[in-house]
């Protein structure tokens, strides 16, 4: 668990924030691509699950494994949640609510970096 | 449901939003009683009340509970505002962070934006609900033709 990796993921989420954006400010419907973005962040977040979950065991540092393994789970959870809330929009609004997820993953991606390091409060 | 609900169009958003709020709260306030209950009580028990005011404003909205999503809302704003004023009259009472403290500053002020928006939200779907009951697209259409 690195700074750039957590920040990589970061900035995928931050980009599809914003390409969910694009689709919300051209009143255009939930698309492929963006569907796809999404998975691929997912499957992002689910390597940093498994990525984060053995360098929490391998780690000799004092991390709060209980704090950062939950902040991993709850960034698993998010896309798919967001993607399905969205779908069942019909307005342009749809979309609007991947921004906001993918906002709060990239948030979550930020504090988990926190956590890891133990510069958390 | 009709279209005017308020889980529905800018409304799933703000849904979103709050139950982003309503799972960081009650998830924070859970980890820090179960953690470290004794080191800042009055903080970790108000961290817990934000929680549960921002579970069923989100449960509120999203199944169209004017009432008691303007209730829940409203002690939302009567909340950041004291206690955001009370962190800083008063540091030592809260010693540890809260979703509310400085006005909501550790979460980018949105603690502080939500109630506004969540309000102003209930108030334009309550005149559209009132005055379009019968026919919920019309507004979209006048919309699109200018």
């Amino acid at each position: 668990m690195t700074d750039a990796v957590a920040n990589l993921v970061a900035l995928l989420a931050v980009g599809v924030a914003a390409f969910a954006g694009w689709h919300t400010m051209r009143r255009q419907p939930f698309s492929n691509p963006l569907f796809y973005a999404a998975a691929v962040l997912e499957i992002a977040l689910l390597a940093l699950l498994v990525g984060g979950c053995i360098a929490l065991a391998g780690t000799s540092r004092d991390v709060d494994g209980v704090l950062f393994v939950s902040y991993l789970v709850t960034l698993v959870v998010i896309p798919p949640a967001a993607v399905l809330w969205g779908i069942a929009e019909k307005s342009r609004w749809g979309t609007g609510v991947v921004v906001v997820a993918m906002l709060t993953v990239a948030v979550l991606c930020v504090r988990v970096l926190q956590i890891w390091k133990g510069t958390n409060v | 449901m009709s279209d005017a609900g308020t889980g529905h169009g800018f409304g799933r958003v703000l849904v979103a939003v709050y139950a982003v709020f309503a799972i960081a709260a009650s998830a924070r306030s859970l980890y820090q009683l179960a953690t470290k209950a004794d080191e800042a009580p009055v903080a970790y028990a108000l961290s817990a009340l934000a929680g549960v005011v921002y579970v069923v404003a989100t449960f509120a909205l999203a199944t169209d509970r004017r009432r008691l999503a303007t209730a829940t809302i409203g002690f939302e704003l009567v909340g950041v505002l004291a206690v955001g004023a009370l962190t800083l009259v008063d540091r030592d009472l809260f010693p540890d962070q809260t979703v509310w403290s400085d006005f909501g500053a550790g979460y980018l002020f949105i603690p502080l934006v939500l109630p506004f928006v969540g309000l102003w939200w209930l108030r334009s779907t309550g005149s559209k609900a009132r005055g379009q009951a019968k026919a919920p697209s019309t507004h979209t259409t006048r919309g699109r033709n200018h």
